[in-house]
């Protein structure tokens, strides 16, 4: 199976030759290196940006506004927020200018903790993306959805935002890309660039096929009558484990992996809290006006008569950054043994 | 100020059979023509101070004094739409080139007075943020200076295209001081990768209420663009045929080179920034609209009888544009949700 590395590289591949993608760029997302996770090696149309974050979002709208599609990447989302007035404008500009310009234009952004990154490699763009009317915001928990949405971010007409979870861009997946081999060893030897010289390598792309998931569409992950679980990304592996460990105790944990953060599936969390009656939302953004109390909020002002416990958000704690330490990350962004104690606590609730 | 270089003038040659040497053997019929749409650029913009001191319009900020550059700015590109056509990357103070390239007042009034029959915005935004996707005209933001790397975007796209069609971006002298200034002088002429891009800056001197030397330590802007390698110079841009014939001679070198060039054009700003400092006239700054029509007529290229005309009809043109836009609709308040995104797909939550 890919992991989501080679599966975002499948997608852009898939991109470049059908729907006219001409330009993948950002810091070091062309050759040599291929992006620092790997997952823009071997591509036709990558290239080396300068060191300037504002300069490839610019780039991004011009390219756009020209009518060509792009996937521009910034690093590490922890150097995007200098350019959160630019995000602001391609969100706004169809509107600004009453519908006469649009900008199909794709920014992907590895975020969140998990690998020991740091103040400035571990943190998270969600909450923040979600307040950029204008633009679609995703983000994956699998290859296959890595795959999916991000075809679905570069077919669109509007500005869209693919977050990458940075600490699952190793992790396999469990359902095969339509079109991948079976045999991982020979995905590896045709898509991934040799170490050392790779002047004269090129990828051997497989012959992928289109695989789209729709904006707006979560996935129930785990089937549960107790308590809904909410989550995306790295966070909703973790609740998958969760849920699975506590079924052990006699629990049943619904897990929904909401994938699309904007627009997002209301309809799905709804169906589910009102069977459930409990509901949890967890991310690992900082938690004052996190995410996760929006939907905390429309679950109590919409579904007030279904609840038996008040909703409740499990988030990054609201410091400024996250330690390099272990013990600083991990007091800092939602652990798998809190959000098993809290599942608990909610279960354990009576009006 | 560097005296020496702002006087460099262009070289081009003369395009016609004009043998007055003051106006750069430029043609008559295209002398005429700057003088017309200068005119007619400096009414409007005084038409739409007008409109906001009477209160039928929440604000206004433009370009009456940079007539001279932005005539000829419009009369020069290749206008249309796509790729393959020159784009627009304009700031507020850009009317005379949008009157250039074919602006009817009624439209720049109907955007002044928030009318949805704005065809820029639908009475979304202010005065002076013009777009117009038919020639290319890029949408003017209130941020300065975000157009610069967005220009670097369009001229990246224009070269793969392979037609010569190129950018152009404009801005104020202060907003050179964000760092998006600095962002498109360095994607421009990366080595090997230089993009077919006109660099442009109206320096009229001021930051809104901060003078020159509160804003600069350089001596000229332009000196920025040479230390990137990028063909500079320094020009009077209230002298319409020194700004005709030093545009046309740059859009030419970046056409045949697909490399940048950049122009710092010394400008007048004849009132305040924008209605935030009143609107209010400066005085001792040079009319370049007057001193234009002054040599015209020295010339015996324009009568005094025709210049006096060419000033009453396009007053006239102005009072019945405001007069249309007055009797228009204005935006619907269920309209907020439109255009979010394309085709109007529901961005609202509350229907998800």
């Amino acid at each position: 199976m890919a992991n989501m590395a080679q599966a975002i590289r499948m997608a852009l591949n898939y991109a470049e030759k059908n729907y006219e993608l001409k330009d993948i760029f950002g810091q070091d997302v062309g050759a040599p290196l291929g992006g620092v996770f790997t997952a823009t090696q071997g591509l036709k149309t990558t290239w080396n940006s300068t060191l300037d974050e504002r300069g490839i979002i610019g780039m991004a709208m011009g390219i756009a506004m020209a009518g060509d599609r792009c996937v521009a990447e910034i690093q590490f989302a922890d150097y995007i927020f200098n350019t959160i007035d630019l995000l602001k404008i391609a969100g706004n500009t169809l509107w600004c200018t009453n519908g006469q310009y649009n900008l199909p234009m794709t920014v992907m952004t590895p975020v969140g903790a998990g690998i020991r990154g740091s103040v400035y490699h571990s943190h998270s763009f969600d909450a923040w993306a979600s307040r950029l009317a204008g633009w679609k915001v995703v983000m994956p928990s699998t290859p296959l959805d890595a795959y999916g949405l991000l075809l679905s971010c570069i077919k669109d007409p509007n500005p869209c935002m693919f977050l990458k979870p940075k600490a699952l861009m190793r992790v396999r997946g469990e359902e095969l890309i339509p079109g991948e081999p079976a045999d991982e060893k020979e995905l590896k030897t045709r898509i991934d660039a040799p170490i050392g010289d790779r002047k004269n390598w090129k990828a051997n792309w497989p012959n992928a096929e289109e695989y789209l998931i729709p904006f707006g569409k979560g996935k129930i992950t785990r089937q549960g009558e107790q308590i809904t679980v909410v989550s995306y990304g790295r966070h909703l592996l973790v609740c998958n484990e969760v849920a699975d460990q506590l079924a052990q105790n006699g629990y049943s944990v619904e897990v929904i992996d909401l994938r699309s953060i904007y627009p997002y599936d209301w309809q799905m969390i709804k169906s589910s809290v009102e069977k459930t009656g409990r509901v949890l939302f967890v991310n690992e953004d900082t938690e004052v006006t996190n995410f996760g109390e929006h939907l905390a909020y429309r679950a109590t002002t919409e579904l007030f008569y279904h609840l038996q416990a008040p909703p409740r958000v499990l988030a990054g704690k609201n410091v400024p950054g996250i330690g390099l330490h272990p013990h600083l990350e991990d007091s800092s962004v939602p652990q798998k043994h809190e959000i098993a104690i809290l599942i608990q606590q909610i279960c354990a609730e009576v009006p | 100020m560097a005296q020496k270089k702002t006087q460099k003038k262009a070289t081009a040659k003369p395009s016609s059979s004009n043998s007055s040497s003051s106006f750069g053997g430029l043609d008559k019929k295209i002398l005429l023509q700057m003088h017309s749409h200068m005119v007619k650029s400096r009414v409007l913009e005084e038409r739409l101070i007008k409109i906001y001191r009477a209160g039928e319009s929440y604000f206004w900020i433009g370009g009456p004094g940079e007539e001279a550059w932005g005539v000829p700015l419009g009369m020069l590109g290749r206008i249309g739409h796509g790729p393959g056509n020159d784009f627009y990357h304009l700031h507020y103070r850009c009317t005379p080139t949008l009157i250039a390239i074919g602006l009817e007042m009624v439209d720049s009034i109907r955007l002044t007075m928030n009318r949805a029959t704005d065809p820029s915005t639908g009475g979304r935004n202010f005065s002076n943020h013009y777009v117009f996707p038919k020639w290319n005209v890029a949408p003017v933001t209130s941020p300065l200076e975000i157009q610069y790397p967005i220009a670097c975007g369009t001229a990246h796209a224009q070269k793969r295209f392979g037609k010569k069609a190129i950018s152009i971006v404009t801005g104020g002298d202060a907003g050179t001081a964000e760092g998006d200034f600095a962002s498109a002088l360095i994607l421009a002429s990366r080595r090997g990768q230089e993009l077919p891009l006109l660099i442009t800056v109206q320096n009229n001197k001021w930051g809104i209420s901060t003078s020159y030397d509160g804003q600069h330590g350089e001596d000229e802007i332009a000196d920025r663009a040479r230390a990137f390698n990028i063909k500079s110079r320094v020009i009077n841009g209230n002298d319409p045929v020194e700004s005709y014939l030093t545009l046309k001679e740059d859009m030419e070198y970046i056409r045949k080179t697909g490399k940048p060039a950049f122009i710092e054009a010394h400008v007048s700003r004849l009132y305040g920034h924008s209605s935030a400092s009143g609107a209010n006239p400066v005085q001792g700054e040079v009319d370049p609209v007057m001193e234009f029509e002054k040599r015209l007529l020295k010339a015996n290229l324009l009568t005094a009888t025709d210049a006096k005309s060419i000033w009453e009809n396009f007053e006239a043109e102005g009072v019945r544009a405001a007069e249309i836009a007055r009797a228009e609709m204005v935006p619907s308040a269920d309209s907020v949700w439109d255009h979010t995104y394309v085709d109007n797909e529901n961005a609202d939550w509350r229907k998800f």
